[in-house]
């Protein structure tokens, strides 16, 4: 009730002219809308910082051991002596470099904008349901964002533990310099991360089960709202787990328990720590950590199924095939993550378990890439770039989702774990997936975040350069796995001392994956000049500017608190009516009454 | 410092550039008064044969890669287990490499076809019941096979080993690899991470090391008594940090003391004797063609991996938990070497789980001997057994216990 009196009121002043101050508008906004923007622009920016990252340890990994200036440039004397990067920060730079890429950018970037964005406009809402609940999960993220980023300015450097900072590692400072301090404020930032991601998905769980505007039934849905609803389901069985598992490391670090610690002896000091398990923090990890996969992936696919269907002028192909495989995939997210660990002792029946269910993941995301081909099949495509990155989206996904065929069969698991075949498996399905959904969606709703156009040939040109470098990092990576070559290593060296044609494999392939990587990541300066300039001075957006059916595009361009002028629309149609056979044009927005005869699907 | 200079200037000097295109841009847009949301026929039939081109140039770079590595880019495998994995790995490919290409095909093949037209509607087809449950079947069908031959796999892999299998330990630690035989009874003296010394860096569990570890932990250099020295030494005066820290390691190793009697007071001296034939070698680890091994791992600080990329074998040391594997080596070192034209070629041990800045650099070279020659080096090493080597004074071991089983069941709870 509280919140319904609080649109009404926030309505009523719309109609007195009511001039907002700088400071309640965008900074402790509780406009959805402008929360959505501020998770954007903060994830883009610590997507960069991520990015860079991957390059200067990118620049270590392609040419091993040589002076450069970039890495002097930017890690100054004490982590790169002589521009040679030191191999405690490499570990560094491999582990934040992993935390803000999977949580801060495809996390709070890709569910916390579009979610943001999207839920109350699609839905035909005049907010989120709690405003300020919303704020406050905006703020918390920015506030693990800065934590998380300090973490680097630290002395004895950031976490170095890898980006599932698994302990003992991660809990011994004898053991690494980065488990000091660094590793501290890791534990702090994705506490305070936790608490943010949570607060927000409870919000777009109840906004979405109580804000429907009438006729909006659950079926009548658009899939991104699906995608939506099913990642903030997760993130709220999930993101508790791994509290708890970092509040226990916490203790281990600080209070002398022994969950994850038994009979060690590290830097010649002999721990009296017994009977902790560091098997237990590894499954409190995946349970949340494979959930996670989804939490990234499932919007990147609502995202994009609704633009597949828009630009193809056609409705989504099996709509309610299309939800059951969200749901099927968001349950069976939860029994599969013990498929991380089949080489950690854990019992080889119950990995034969995990096997079954992790293949069987397999069975829905078939049937939404053949979804998403049949939309496309006889369509009357329209090559937006937010429609290239989209298809591209469909592409990574089957190309790094066939080789998680591999990866959940336990018994070709053992040769590959923890090799960058693995890398380039999750890099390319989870990675270029989600990056690339985020990418569509920013193209696509561009004009209905800041009522502007993006220049779409600086698209096109973005996008080539994406798909291109992106592909070229990541597809040469499985042959480097394939030949051996673990992960996380600061060189492959020692493979001289007895495998020379490992050695050279490696060392070319290793090169041409960093020139792609430089490729790609000075490519990403065209979309962030686009991005920016058109912000403020790109030409001004119609209402509806890809002839799409959904509510959102039935706002006026100009924002405004309570989203529609008057009363809310109403809902008669499934929101994929493109093309219908009789209708005078190529689509028919939601909020038209059914004719007479007319049949919904 | 020039140089960073110069990356500054590059950096001012980009950002500059930039600022002089969006001039140019805007005046250029101007002028060209187009529509961002309008997409010409032009772009449109230009991105549909750039996606079809691209596929084919994705697909070439995929074959080239291929072509220049080797299918799937991995030598041969060294054990009975490996070439099992590399049938199932092989068949795996060709079905997923199938789809990769269908599935890829179809994608971009559609959008090249389907792109917008003049005048050609799009073809209103919601859904269609049994074509999504021809794809919802085929893929079971596949997984299934996929399922049930990779799980009779696994059950190979993870099940016991016969008993002539050889026992070896992999011991792990930052940053190098300790492997310890089973030695004439092939049983593995059990350990207890307490016991850790200089001259018993295994752990090993004997009468004499417990002795020893006690010993030290009392009166060595850092032990009880010159702890307690210290810190009743009226003469000196410590800041109250470093009280702490001298308080707390006197009560752990107080602790450790309790734990280390209590340790003696339970010990059974016939345990001793599998421990004392127990070999200990370090650098290189040497296995025999076509035996069967059970290797046991341990780790002293944080997790490792025990990696061998040739014999496809791979396990996590977990400290606390034992873990195990097994594998039978099927080609000496010698035979590699001529099949893979490299003389300088050996197997190798590799740490495969981030543990630390030196990780990158564990490992231990691994070398596969025929039975003559294996023979006759474990031989040699049967003359240096960790008792010859550490304890020669100790007193003559007791005979073996009669039930070895009962050693090893105790060896695994361990």
């Amino acid at each position: 009730m509280a919140s319904h009196d609080a649109h009404a009121h926030g309505h009523h002043e719309d109609h007195h002219h009511h001039e907002e101050h700088f400071i309640s508008k965008y900074i402790f906004s509780q406009d959805h809308k402008m929360i959505g923007k501020q998770f954007l622009l903060t994830a883009v920016f610590m997507g960069l910082v991520a990015m860079m990252l991957s390059i200067l340890f990118r620049i270590q990994l392609g040419w091993p051991g040589e002076s450069s200036d970039i890495l002097s440039f930017f890690l100054g004397e004490k982590w790169a002596p002589n521009g040679v990067l030191k191999e405690d920060m490499y570990l560094g730079l491999v582990t934040i470099h992993g935390t803000i890429m999977v949580f801060f950018l495809l996390t709070g970037g890709l569910s916390g904008t579009f979610s943001n964005i999207l839920i109350p406009l699609q839905l035909g809402a005049r907010d989120m349901a709690s405003g300020f609940l919303n704020m406050l999960s905006y703020w918390f993220f920015a506030l693990s964002s800065i934590i998380m980023l300090v973490s680097l300015f630290v002395e004895s450097g950031p976490a170095m533990a890898g980006w599932t900072v698994y302990p003992p590692l991660s809990a011994l400072p004898q053991a690494v310099s980065g488990s000091g301090l660094g590793m501290t404020l890791w534990l702090v930032s994705m506490a305070i991360f936790i608490a943010s991601s949570l607060i927000g998905s409870l919000n777009y769980i109840v906004t979405i089960i109580n804000l429907r505007t009438k006729g909006m039934t659950m079926t009548r849905m658009p899939l991104t709202i699906w995608a939506f609803f099913v990642t903030a389901i997760l993130g709220v069985l999930s993101f508790p787990v791994l509290l708890s598992a970092a509040l226990l490391l916490i203790m281990d670090r600080t209070m002398g328990t022994s969950f994850y610690l038994s009979d060690i002896i590290v830097g010649g000091e002999m721990l009296t720590n017994h009977g902790g398990s560091p098997i237990l923090y590894q499954h409190l990890f995946w349970f949340l950590g494979h959930p996670e996969v989804y939490i990234v992936l499932l919007p990147a696919l609502g995202l994009s199924s609704e633009i597949i269907a828009t630009n193809s002028r056609k409705p989504i192909f099996g709509y309610k095939a299309m939800i059951g495989s969200i749901l099927a995939i968001g349950f069976l997210s939860f029994i599969v993550w013990g498929h991380h660990m089949f080489v950690t002792g854990m019992n080889p029946f119950l990995g034969s378990v995990f096997v079954f269910t992790t293949l069987l993941i397999a069975i829905p995301s078939a049937v939404k890439v053949f979804n998403y081909l049949t939309t496309l099949w006889k369509g009357s495509l329209v090559l937006t770039p937010a429609m290239l990155f989209a298809i591209g989206l469909v592409s990574t996904f089957i190309t790094g989702g066939v080789t998680g065929i591999i990866l959940a069969d336990s018994a070709l698991d053992i040769m590959l774990h923890d090799t960058y075949f693995v890398v380039a498996h999750f890099h390319i399905v989870m990675g270029m997936s989600a990056v690339f959904g985020m990418f569509a969606g920013v193209y696509h709703w561009f004009p209905k975040m800041f009522g502007r156009m993006l220049n779409t040939r600086l698209g096109y040109a973005h996008f080539w350069v994406t798909l291109i470098g992106a592909y070229g990092v990541f597809f040469p990576m499985h042959f480097v796995g394939l030949a051996g070559a673990p992960r996380r290593y600061y060189d492959y060296s020692s493979y001289s001392e007895f495998d020379n044609n490992s050695f050279e494999l490696m060392v070319d392939l290793n090169e041409i994956i960093t020139t792609f990587a430089i490729i790609a990541a000075v490519g990403q300066v065209l979309f962030l000049f686009n991005f920016f300039y058109s912000i403020f001075r790109g030409p001004k957006a119609p209402q509806n500017p890809w002839n799409s059916t959904t509510l959102e595009w039935t706002t006026p361009v100009e924002h405004m608190h309570g989203n529609w002028p008057g009363e809310l629309p109403t809902v008669h149609r499934w929101p994929y009516d493109y093309s219908k056979p009789g209708a005078s044009q190529d689509f028919i927005p939601q909020t038209t009454p059914l004719e007479d005869g007319e049949e919904e699907h | 410092m020039e140089n960073k200079l110069i990356i500054l200037l590059v950096i001012v000097l980009g950002a500059i550039a930039i600022a002089q295109l969006v001039r140019i841009y805007e005046i250029s847009a101007k002028l060209r008064k187009n529509e961002e949301h309008e997409i010409s026929h032009r772009d449109n039939n230009l991105n549909a044969r750039m996606m079809f081109g691209f596929m084919l140039a994705f697909f070439a770079f995929f074959i080239y890669l291929m072509s220049a590595y080797g299918w799937t880019g991995r030598g041969s495998a060294a054990s009975n287990e490996g070439e099992e994995m590399d049938w199932l790995l092989n068949l795996n490919f060709v079905i997923i490499i199938a789809i990769f290409f269908f599935t890829n095909f179809l994608l971009f093949y559609f959008t090249w076809r389907y792109v917008k037209k003049p005048g050609v509607p799009a073809f209103y087809y919601p859904h269609n019941n049994k074509l999504e449950m021809l794809w919802t079947v085929v893929p079971a069908i596949v997984l299934a096979v996929i399922i049930i031959l990779g799980l009779q796999t696994w059950s190979h892999l993870t099940g016991p080993t016969t008993p002539e299998a050889e026992k070896i330990e992999l011991f792990s630690k930052q940053f190098d690899w300790t492997a310890r035989y089973a030695g004439a009874d092939n049983t593995l003296g059990l350990y207890d991470y307490k016991l850790t010394l200089d001259n018993n860096e295994l752990a090993l569990l004997t009468s004499n090391t417990i002795d020893s570890a006690l010993a030290n932990m009392f009166g060595g250099a850092t032990g009880i008594r010159s702890l307690q020295k210290l810190l009743n030494n009226r003469d000196t005066v410590f800041s109250d940090s470093t009280l702490n820290v001298l308080k707390a390691d006197l009560s752990r190793k107080e602790r450790l003391y309790r734990f280390l009697t209590q340790m003696k007071q339970n010990h059974n001296p016939k345990l001793d004797a599998s421990a004392w034939d127990d070999i200990i070698q370090k650098d290189t680890l040497y296995l025999c063609k076509g035996q069967e091994y059970e290797i046991a791992l341990r780790a002293k600080d944080v997790i490792h991996s025990a990696y061998f990329p040739h014999f496809r074998a791979q396990m996590n040391t977990v400290p606390g938990m034992a873990t195990r594997m097994k594998f039978t080596p099927n080609k000496t070192t010698a035979e590699m070497r001529l099949e893979k034209n490299d003389e300088q070629f050996n197997y190798i041990l590799m740490c495969n789980k981030i543990c630390g800045g030196a990780h990158y650099k564990m490992k231990m070279i691994v070398v596969v001997l025929d039975k003559p020659a294996y023979t006759k080096w474990m031989d040699g090493k049967k003359k240096a057994t960790f008792k010859d080597q550490y304890f020669p004074a100790a007193a003559p071991a007791p005979a073996a216990p009669a039930d070895t089983t009962a050693v090893a069941a105790a060896v695994t709870m361990n």
